[in-house]
């Protein structure tokens, strides 16, 4: 896993995925990932949308990035991330209706993804652009993953369907099942979110005695 | 109860509609800072206050901008509003009780980030509450977070003396909890009546 080599493009777009993956492994942008990732179409059109302001801000960002003054640099951050999540505000509605109404204020919050100012101030505003894009675009597509993962258990569990009000619609379990209902509430989302964690954790712990068993020369 | 009477509106925002447990916002801070019972009341009690400030702050900008008729700068605003609302609440509490500063210490600047602000902000806009029960609002949604906070600090505290599999340490754990917890929260949804 260490790279011995300079971090090619390809690198930065990958480690947003799984190795820095936002929510699972940096427990960033939380509120967002828990608030709408009850079915899956609002878990997809979330991330879209935070995909769609992190890689515009950081792009600009990094265009911007020898002309922001030290001192001001965080509340230029904030207003060029309010400006595009402003655009998306207006262009959803414009869209589809029902998103919009079932995302809420979760879309001006966008605004306050720490995952988006992260990146801002972390990457984009000390790397050139295309790294810059390439590297939000990683990052926005690992928060969408992240809220996807979010959004299938809890949608299948709680409604006994996936794509629920589109016309891709499917029932998961038997008709017979019984939904939890506690899985679409509130409290579903902190243990769901919960379970991944435990999970990933799991599997980490597990690579990692085995990795260890094999390479036992140099310890990091 | 009459829902928009001031009592009913600050319950509302305290126990039945929690900001954190059952609106999720403010997360962040609630995962961060919930390690010890007193870091998380003065973090609360830092967020009170600058709720209460940014909220009637949050009220003049709208009436503001609504006479202007440019309701689409309405975030742009607000964010600017709140992150210089922090900064002036810091400055006055330097200035007038350098003992509290201490206290609030590295937690006061990072409340600009807190989506709980923000959202704060947008949601009174979006229910139109006049300017007393937008204090209510503010001051319920303040306590509802540092109840939520406090309770959550309380009980980590005691799980850091259990024994957990290593898996499940550290988030994980405190998230499944804090699912527990909102499931009990659930049961002030008859409060309002």
């Amino acid at each position: 896993m260490a790279n011995a080599h300079a971090p090619s493009n390809m690198d930065e777009f990958l480690k947003g995925l799984w190795d820095e993956n936002p929510v699972f492994v940096m427990l960033l942008g939380m509120c967002p990932t828990l608030a709408v990732s009850n079915t899956v179409m609002n878990a997809l059109s979330m991330g879209l949308a935070a995909t769609f302001v992190l890689v515009m801000s950081c792009i600009l960002v990094s265009l911007l990035r020898n002309f922001i003054p030290k001192q001001v640099r965080i509340a230029t951050y904030i207003v060029i991330i309010a400006t595009f999540v402003t655009v998306v505000e207006y262009v959803i509605p414009a869209v589809s209706l029902a998103v919009y109404n079932n995302l809420g204020a979760f879309i001006a919050l966008i605004v306050v993804n720490c995952i988006i100012l992260g990146r801002a101030e972390a990457f984009a505003s000390k790397n050139g652009v295309a790294k810059s894009a390439l590297d939000a675009l990683g990052m926005g597509l690992g928060f969408t993953f992240a809220l996807l993962c979010l959004g299938v258990v809890r949608e299948a569990l709680g409604f006994n369907t996936l794509f629920r009000d589109t016309p891709w619609q499917f029932t998961v379990f038997s008709p017979r099942f019984e939904p939890w209902a506690v899985m679409i509430l509130p409290p579903g989302g902190f243990i769901t979110l919960g379970a991944w964690l435990l999970f990933f954790n799991w599997i980490k712990k597990r690579t990692k005695r085995t990795t260890s068993d094999e390479v036992t020369a140099h310890g990091s | 109860m009459d829902p928009d009477s001031l009592g009913y509106i600050f319950i509302n925002a305290c126990l039945i509609n929690n900001f954190v447990l059952s609106m999720f916002l403010g997360i962040c801070p609630f995962l961060g800072v919930s390690a010890k019972i007193e870091t998380a009341t003065r973090m609360g009690l830092a967020v009170i206050f600058v709720m209460l400030v940014s909220s009637m702050c949050a009220y003049g900008i709208n009436a503001l901008l609504i006479k202007l008729n440019v309701e689409f700068l309405r975030l742009i605003c607000y964010i600017a509003v709140i992150a210089s609302a922090v900064q002036l609440v810091e400055m006055f509490i330097k200035r007038f009780s350098p003992a509290l500063f201490r206290a609030l210490g590295i937690f006061l600047p990072l409340i600009t980030t807190n989506c709980a602000i923000l959202g704060l902000a947008l949601f009174q806009t979006q229910k139109q509450y006049n300017f007393l029960q937008c204090l209510a609002y503010a001051l319920g949604a303040g306590v509802g977070f540092t109840i939520a906070l406090t309770i959550m600090a309380g009980l980590r505290e005691q799980l850091d003396l259990a024994d957990v599999p290593d898996a499940v340490k550290g988030a994980a754990l405190t998230l499944i909890v804090a699912g527990i917890l909102s499931l009990a929260f659930m049961g002030f949804a008859g409060l309002g009546g």
